[in-house]
């Protein structure tokens, strides 16, 4: 019971930030309430028992974007733009149409946080029952992302390498200063 | 920056203890919440860290771009070696046991600690040459502005 009263308090408090990011204007605040965000979302999954998980969310949502995105903001401006009032008309029912969808997109979800859903009993049992002896490390988490599923861990690797090349190439300016200074001695 | 006395002391004694917590949450993910994923995040952020409050010339004497642009790229090639590697041995693609025979689950704990080797330092890697791509381009909004 108190699990239930503590996600109610952390959704209200995820639902408050979400609503404060639209309505501030002022885009540090943005991104502090972004990083607010983060750590909300990495409660819940601690109350899930996700540690693994909130440990990523911690790190990577409230550290790392934070500090990319004030990196951003350094470079473009401190303030949102304000849209014209005739674009804004369409917004509501768009957002109305969207969130309806996807609450009758739950009504088939199994129970939240229910034991006997699929995702808990296809591969999940083997990989709890067997890890012990298969794989001998206490943290299962860590044998099913290194181990069992290693594969998808060996493309998540090569995306995040994909990502960062595809930053470089884009922002580094590697190509702009050396066409600069080819532009200087010619 | 010569003015954060504060910033920069606090800075100087916290940059060894994330790396060394970053050290930690790598070598230790097999028993405890963590791997490379968070590892190479935190590893990073130590470097972003100095990178802030020293300025980024002063991080990229430590750990110039060519360095870190190598090691997002040698993580990748770690992890996919060792698939081949167990390749070479005779069994299946990424399949540990194949580094002790005779003790399989040994070697899926070895296979398991230079993946996420892997994973940690191509995640560090990216998140530091990332962080330098954006630090490196001249700023639009003054120290004051903020």
């Amino acid at each position: 019971m108190p699990d239930t009263w503590i996600n109610i308090f952390l959704f209200t408090m995820l639902a408050a930030t979400a609503l404060a990011i639209v309505g501030v204007r002022h885009l540090f605040a943005v991104i502090m309430l972004f990083g607010v965000f983060s750590l909300l979302s990495a409660l819940l999954f601690v109350t899930l028992d996700a540690v693994d998980v909130a440990f990523t969310e911690a790190a990577v949502g409230a550290g790392i974007s934070t500090v990319l995105m004030l990196g951003t903001v350094a470079l473009t401006s401190r303030t949102e733009r304000h849209t014209a009032r005739k674009r804004q008309v369409w917004a509501l029912p768009l957002v109305l149409v969207t969130a309806a969808a996807l609450f009758y997109g739950t009504l088939d979800m199994p129970g939240f946080g229910g034991a006997d859903t699929p995702a808990q009993r296809h591969v999940a049992p083997h990989y709890l029952d067997q890890t012990a002896s298969e794989i001998g490390i206490p943290n299962v988490v860590t044998a099913v992302l290194a181990s069992y599923r290693g594969y998808d861990t060996l493309g998540e690797t090569a995306v995040i390498f994909t990502a960062g090349v595809g930053v470089l190439l884009i922002i580094s300016g590697l190509g702009i200063r050396r066409r600069r200074d080819e532009d200087e001695d010619g | 920056m010569r003015h954060h006395l504060i910033l920069r002391t606090v800075s100087k004694l916290l940059i060894g203890t994330i790396v060394l917590f970053a050290l930690y949450v790598q070598f230790h993910g097999d028993y405890s919440p963590g791997g490379g994923f968070q590892a190479g995040v935190i590893f990073a952020v130590a470097f972003i860290l100095h990178g802030i409050v020293f300025g980024l010339a002063t991080v990229q004497r430590v750990f110039p771009p060519w360095l870190v642009h190598k090691c997002a790229a040698l993580g990748v090639l770690l992890y996919a070696g060792t698939g081949v590697a167990s390749m070479m041995l005779g069994y299946d693609y990424l399949d540990y046991g194949a580094f002790t025979p005779d003790h399989p689950s040994h070697g899926q704990h070895y296979g398991i600690l230079v993946v996420e080797l892997g994973v940690g330092i191509t995640v560090a890697g990216v998140m530091i040459s990332v962080f330098y791509a954006f630090a490196g381009r001249p700023p639009s909004i003054s120290d004051d502005d903020w």
